[in-house]
């Protein structure tokens, strides 16, 4: 037992309670977190610092306000519609297209097509607060629907592929790409079962993939490879992420990102207690690069340097160190 | 820097309240266990005599320092008699006095004593004693007696026991004779060794007293031998030679004094009675302390009510459940349902014993879920939503007590103390955990919480760590400090080991 937890340090394997204790309790101030766990709110910051995120075509925040929903979209045919502050997916609707004959109902991802009505009373219900966790009235976010790069188009079964990057004081310390799945139903958690792949942190490149903590090269629905991708605009990723520092002050943050075939990557949340199953997809431990973080921070590096500080650092074991 | 703090702050609370509790446990006395029970025993003192005509005053002697006994109570029971206390040569005395009685008088000393080798109180060491004027011609056989023994010892106690070997031989020497035949009872015999003791510049005295054992209706008074020798008092059987008090010695009084003296009354007869009984080691403590005046035991759980005492000798518990709590998640990671329900859960199992505790709390959880299942379909608003299912909660718990009483598992019924309110969040939040993170999650979670309450069950129910905690609550501090550091532990939680077995073998 002590063996096996001696081998984790040496490998600088970062656990949940070290995890809360020496930086989401340290580095993460209460006070910021609404910067994170509302979105319009981190839209609104993201969009001020100029980052890329998914076009916003409109905030919804009151009952009186749900009859704008029809100028707010105005002829686009397709859009997102969330909750602010809703938690693992719930209540968003993703439309996708119009109806040809009738301009006033929407068909959604999943084919069905939908009244307008009805899209005001799913609005009238996510401002109410139905799917807040806290219960409390919610603000309904419309923005652009992203659209997928075919670059994980052959490792994803359905759902939403998206980059997952933990930035420590501003510096990206590790990635992974996380695909959907049968099993988990089309969402990216590696908890329901999506396939999670490290990624090089110096060539934007996918590593092997994790399936419930087991190593996989194939994905298990499409049977591609799920290593060796070339991710596109990897020095733009790393770099919206660092400056996710910048936007929410949160010195250990998760940030998401989905890369549209348009628009290129997009910030699409952020988290202020991600998860540590990074280093099972990366098979690294964030302990070590956390400390190498330490090592050579600089206050004053911008998101720029900070990001290609991270490529020089953490290349995946199998590259030299490389220069840029 | 904050990690030192967290340091001080818990070594600072461990130390109050482990030297609290070593306080109460050594010198107050406090039994750390809960059967302790110390043997108590009541010494009655009965004196009854004719009261003369004028006004009368009763002398008794009375316990003043009892190596190997510490007092308990003490108190007189006399009618329409004044009683005071005095200080005399032979240490306390009782005092009672009344102006004018008719007929037999009884007057009644009691006094409750318990064993405690850690008293050990002696008196001050005495004066030489002025050498005895004795008349002849027992100043001649004193004179022999003491050269005589002399020859044959070396320091004070062996003269004591060779003097006392002399005058107890079955053959005697004519002196001894001479001298024995002078002391018909055995206090007078002791009386004149104590003058031969004298002769010889050895301060010695009486000492009066009872063997405790059992119960005794009528005690017999034992006379013992005490002799200084400089440095302590020491004991000697006047009739043996052999050192020492007999076991369970309850030293009366002292001196040559008689026991008890009545002025104006005749007929005077002093009996003494014992008996043993046996009281909660607490309850002496309690009086000790209070006979000391120490404060803290002011602050003791046993001076409420008893209901009250009730109340919270299960609260107390209650910081055990999250020690426990505590470990499981941060040391074992165990996944539960809210921060403290397993400990509610636990607490409920309590009542309903752990079998009966765990179906029926499963079977709760399962009905609500599924019916939390059928109104996620309409859509509630949250608040609603968890009224909803609190009011479905309340349903199932009395639908569970009558099928369970028609059934004649009067066991069911006790469901009723399940925490309502804990069980529908609890079933709130699984239903959550289920649709966010799936079913397998969910039931982990679920599970987690019920090895979190049997195990927090297991360690609130020992009898001996509540009534360590009842007796002792400053060790809420320990428990305290421990949960501090365990706030600050930040090595990996046991099921992580597992969880990141993977990187261990690169």
């Amino acid at each position: 037992m002590f063996a096996v937890a001696n081998k984790l340090r040496e490998a600088g394997v970062l656990g949940l309670n070290e995890r809360n204790v020496d930086f989401i309790t340290r580095l993460n101030p209460r006070r910021l977190y609404p910067r994170v766990d509302d979105k319009a709110l981190t839209k609104e910051l993201a969009l001020e610092a100029g980052m890329a995120v998914p076009e916003l075509y409109g905030i919804i925040r009151h009952q009186r306000e749900v009859r704008a929903f029809a100028d707010i979209v105005g002829e686009r045919n397709s859009f997102v519609i969330k909750p602010a502050q809703g938690s693992g997916g719930d209540g968003i609707l993703v439309v996708i297209g119009r109806s040809q004959r009738r301009r006033n109902f929407y068909r959604l991802s999943s084919g069905v097509l939908i009244s307008a009505a009805e899209i005001a009373h799913h609005i009238s219900n996510i401002v109410s607060g139905q799917y807040s966790l806290s219960g409390n009235p919610d603000k309904a976010i419309i923005e652009y629907c992203v659209q997928f790069d075919p670059v994980f188009a052959d490792v994803s079964y359905q759902g939403v592929p998206d980059i997952r990057v933990i930035v420590y004081r501003g510096y990206p310390a590790m990635a992974m790409v996380r695909l959907p799945t049968r099993a988990s139903d089309g969402k990216a958690n590696l908890h329901q079962g999506a396939v999670g792949a490290g990624v090089d942190m110096s060539l934007g490149e996918t590593l092997t993939g994790v399936l419930d903590n087991e190593v996989v090269d194939e994905h298990p629905d499409t049977g591609a490879l799920v290593s060796g991708l070339r991710i596109p605009q990897w020095n733009f990723i790393l770099h919206s992420s660092a400056r996710g520092y910048d936007v929410t002050g949160l010195g250990y943050l998760g940030v998401d990102m989905v890369i549209d075939s348009e628009h290129g990557p997009l910030i699409l949340e952020m988290n202020a207690r991600p998860g540590l199953s990074i280093q099972i997809a990366n098979c690294t431990g964030l302990a070590s690069r956390i400390a190498r973080i330490d090592e050579i921070h600089d206050e004053k590096a911008g998101p720029e340097e900070r990001a290609r500080l991270a490529r020089r650092e953490f290349p995946a074991e199998r590259q030299t160190s490389i220069e840029f | 820097m904050k990690q030192k703090y967290v340091f001080v702050l818990a070594a600072m609370l461990a130390l109050i309240g482990l030297s609290v509790f070593a306080y109460k446990w050594q010198v107050l006395g406090f039994p750390v266990s809960r059967d302790q029970e110390t043997p108590v025993w009541t010494i009655e003192s009965s004196i009854s005599f004719e009261s003369g005509p004028g006004s009368i005053k009763v002398n008794l002697h009375i316990p003043t320092l009892t190596p190997g006994f510490r007092t308990l109570n003490e108190n007189s029971v006399s009618r329409g008699y004044g009683f005071s206390l005095n200080y005399g040569t032979g240490g306390r005395e009782a005092q009672w006095a009344i102006r004018r009685t008719d007929g037999t008088q009884t007057i009644y000393y009691r006094i409750s004593v318990f064993a405690d080798a850690s008293n050990d109180q002696s008196d001050t060491t005495p004066p030489f004693p002025p050498p005895p004027v004795i008349n002849e011609p027992f100043r001649t056989a004193v004179d022999v007696i003491v050269a005589d023994v002399k020859e044959h010892s070396a320091d004070t106690a062996s003269f004591t026991s060779e003097l006392l070997r002399l005058m107890n031989d079955p053959s005697p020497d004519p002196n001894v004779e001479l001298l024995r035949s002078d002391s018909d009872t055995n206090a007078r015999y002791v009386e004149t060794v104590t003058t031969i003791l004298a002769a010889a510049r050895i301060p010695a005295r009486l000492i009066r007293g009872f063997k405790l054992e059992g119960r005794q209706r009528n005690a017999e008074m034992l006379t013992w031998l005490e002799v200084h020798d400089g440095d302590d008092w020491r004991y000697f059987n006047p009739t043996t030679g052999e050192e020492g008090l007999p076991d369970s010695f309850l030293t009366w009084w002292r001196g040559n004094e008689p026991l008890v003296s009545v002025e104006g009354g005749s007929n005077v007869q002093v009996g003494f009675a014992i008996q043993e009984n046996h009281l909660a080691a607490v309850a002496i403590a309690e009086s000790q302390a209070a006979q000391r005046g120490a404060t803290l035991i002011d602050f003791s759980l046993y001076s409420l009510p008893i209901s009250t005492q009730a109340v919270y000798s299960v609260l107390l518990m209650i910081p055990i459940g999250a020690l426990i709590m505590v470990f499981l998640r941060n040391f074992i990671g165990i996944d539960a349902f809210g921060t403290f329900m397993p400990v509610l859960i636990a607490l409920a199992f309590r009542e309903t014993k752990l079998f009966w505790g765990v179906i029926l709390f499963t079977m709760l959880v399962a009905l609500g879920l599924s019916i939390r299942f059928l109104l996620d379909r309409l859509r509630l608003l949250l608040v609603p939503r968890l009224s909803a299912v609190l009011i479905v909660v309340v349903m199932l718990m009395l639908i569970i007590s009558l099928a369970s009483h028609r059934l004649g598992l009067e066991t069911g019924l006790s469901v009723a103390l399940f925490p309502m309110v804990i069980i529908a969040m609890t079933i709130e939040r699984m239903s959550v955990v289920w649709e966010e993170r799936g079913a397998v999650d969910a039931m982990r979670a679920g599970l987690g919480s019920l090895v979190v309450a049997v195990t927090a069950y297991i360690f609130m129910g020992l009898s001996w760590l509540e009534h360590l905690i009842f007796t002792f609550p400053e060790l809420l501090l320990v428990v305290l400090a421990l949960v501090v550091l365990a706030g600050r532990y930040t090595g990996y939680r046991l099921l992580e080991l597992r969880r990141f077995g993977a990187l261990a073998d690169n």
